[in-house]
C-alpha cells in the first residue's frame, strides 16, 4: 500500500456528499487519475475521500436549444468515443482523445480535470475557448462561474472550501464556426508545453484565440482575435500575438514564448485551413 | 479501519475487508494471488499494471479498490481462454514482442483493447496508442510488429471485422 491511511465514503446523494465535503480534511474523489498518483506519492494530504462516482446528479447530460450540460462526472472517453451530445462542432471529441492514455481517459472525469486546474490540462483551455460555464454547488448555495473566471493561478481556482463542480455547460457554437487546434508535447500523452485553440467564424466575422499551458489561467488573446477576424495576417498577426503574450506578464523564457507564438499561429491556420 | 467490498474478478464473485488505501494492483496481487498485472511505477505512468475495469482498460495502481465496489475486473488471467488474446500472445512470441516480460501483461491487455476498438492500424497509430506502456528492453520494434501481426491474423481468421488499416 502506497498512500497514507484515509477514511472513505461513497455517497449516492449529492446533499450527503456536500455535507461530508464541508468537513475538515475531506477531499472529493472523481476519477482519481490525478489524485490517486498524488496520494501514492504522499503529496496530497487527505484524511477522508468522498467518492463522487455514484452520485447520479453528477453523471447526467442535458440539452437545451442553447447549450449542452455535461455532468462533472462525465469521463474523457465519453467525449473521445462520441457518446455524449456535442455543442462544439467536434472540438471536444477531438480534444478528448488526445491527452494522456486510453487507460487514463477511461477513468478520468471532466469535472475532476477542471477542479485540479493544472495549467497544462487540455479541458481547461478547451472550456475557456468555448466560453463554457461551470455549475458549482455547496451545502448552502449554487452558482455559475464563467470558465474564463474560474482559474486564478496554477492549481488555484475560484472554488471555495466545500464547493463542488456539478456540471460543465457548453453553449452551442454556431455551425458556421470552425476550430483550430495546435499542441506541443515532448511525448505522446504528456502534458502540453503549449496548447492553442482558435475559433473562426467567417460568416459572423468573429474569432477567438486562447493559449493553454501558459503557467496559469489560459490566456485569452482577444485583441489578436479581433484583428484576425478583421483580416489581419502575416507579420501584423504575429506582432499582435507577441504584444498580448507579453502583456500577460507570465515571464515566458524566450524559447517558450516562441513556442507559444508558433502554436497560436498554427491554431489559426488549422481553423482557416490555410 | 477496513471496509467490506464485493466485486467480480475474472467472473468470480469476491468479497473482502480492505483498507481504503489499498489500490487495485495490490488487491489483485496480494489478496487474490493474481500476479499477471505487474506493479512498476505505482503512479500511473508505466502501464504494466493495466487491467480491465468494467471492460475498459485502466491502471490498477491508481484505482482504489474500495471505490470499485460492484465493479467487474478482468485481468490477463481472465483472458487466458480468449481467442483474440491467444493470437496476440502467439504474435508476441513469434515477433519478439517481449524480452524480460515485466511490461508484457500491460502490453497484452492494452493491445487487446486496442485491436477490439480499432482493428488494423498503421504503425504510427499503434505506436501512439501503445505510448502509455513503457518497455525498457525490447526497444518497442518487436512490440509494434507483434501487434500489427496480431491485427492481421485476427482479421484473417475472422476474430476481428476486416477493414483497411486506420491512421
Amino acid at each position: 500500500m502506497k498512500p497514507a491511511p484515509f477514511e472513505f465514503s461513497r455517497p449516492e446523494a449529492l446533499d450527503e456528499a456536500l455535507a461530508q465535503l464541508a468537513e475538515p480534511g475531506a477531499q472529493a474523489l472523481g476519477g482519481g487519475q490525478s489524485l490517486v498518483p498524488l496520494l501514492n506519492l504522499r503529496l496530497a494530504p487527505a484524511s477522508r475521500l468522498i467518492a463522487l462516482s455514484h452520485i447520479n446528479d453528477l453523471n447526467q447530460i442535458s440539452e437545451t436549444d442553447e447549450a449542452v450540460l455535461y455532468g462533472a462526472g462525465s469521463r474523457h472517453v465519453a467525449f473521445e468515443d462520441g457518446l455524449v451530445p456535442d455543442a462544439s462542432n467536434g472540438l471536444m471529441r477531438h480534444v478528448g482523445g488526445r491527452f494522456a492514455f486510453r487507460a487514463i481517459r477511461t477513468r478520468g472525469t471532466i469535472g475532476g480535470a477542471l477542479a485540479l486546474a493544472d495549467p497544462a490540462a487540455d479541458w481547461l483551455v478547451t472550456v475557456v475557448t468555448l466560453q463554457g460555464k461551470l455549475h458549482v454547488t455547496s451545502a448552502g448555495s449554487n452558482r455559475v462561474i464563467e470558465a474564463e473566471d474560474f482559474v486564478l493561478g496554477p492549481y488555484f481556482t475560484a472554488l471555495e472550501d466545500g464547493e463542488l463542480i456539478t456540471a460543465v455547460e457548453i453553449p452551442r457554437r454556431p455551425i458556421s464556426e470552425r476550430w483550430g487546434y495546435a499542441k506541443f508535447t515532448t511525448k505522446v500523452g504528456e502534458y502540453a508545453l503549449s496548447m492553442a485553440l482558435a475559433l473562426f467564424d467567417d460568416a459572423a466575422g468573429t474569432a477567438r484565440l486562447v493559449l493553454g499551458a501558459a503557467d496559469g489561467a489560459p490566456i485569452v488573446l482577444s485583441e489578436t482575435a479581433a484583428a484576425w477576424a478583421a483580416g489581419e495576417s502575416g507579420e501584423g498577426l504575429r506582432a499582435s500575438i507577441l504584444t498580448e503574450l507579453d502583456a500577460a506578464e507570465r515571464e515566458f523564457p524566450p524559447a517558450r514564448r516562441h513556442m507559444h507564438l508558433t502554436n497560436i499561429l498554427r491554431a489559426t491556420m488549422d481553423a482557416t485551413g490555410s | 479501519m477496513t471496509t467490506r467490498i464485493s466485486l467480480t474478478v475474472n467472473s468470480v464473485k469476491v468479497e473482502a475487508d480492505i483498507e481504503p488505501r489499498l489500490h487495485l494492483g495490490d488487491f489483485l496481487r496480494d489478496h487474490l494471488s493474481l500476479t499477471a498485472a505487474h506493479l512498476g511505477c505505482e503512479h500511473g505512468v508505466c502501464g504494466a499494471c493495466t487491467v480491465l475495469i468494467d471492460g475498459q482498460p485502466a491502471r490498477s495502481c491508481i484505482a482504489l479498490t474500495v471505490s470499485l465496489d460492484g465493479a467487474e475486473i478482468t485481468t490477463l488471467e481472465g483472458l487466458a481462454d480468449d481467442p483474440l488474446m491467444e493470437v496476440i500472445k502467439q504474435c508476441f512470441h513469434e515477433s519478439h514482442g517481449l524480452q524480460c516480460g515485466f511490461c508484457t501483461p500491460g502490453m497484452l491487455v492494452t493491445a487487446w483493447d486496442l485491436l477490439r476498438r480499432q482493428g488494423r492500424m498503421d504503425q504510427h497509430a499503434v505506436r501512439e496508442a501503445m505510448s502509455g506502456n513503457l518497455c525498457r528492453c525490447t526497444g518497442y520494434q518487436g512490440i509494434v510488429r507483434s501487434i500489427m501481426a496480431a491485427a492481421e491474423q485476427a482479421e484473417t481468421t475472422g476474430l476481428l471485422e476486416p477493414g483497411t488499416p486506420r491512421p
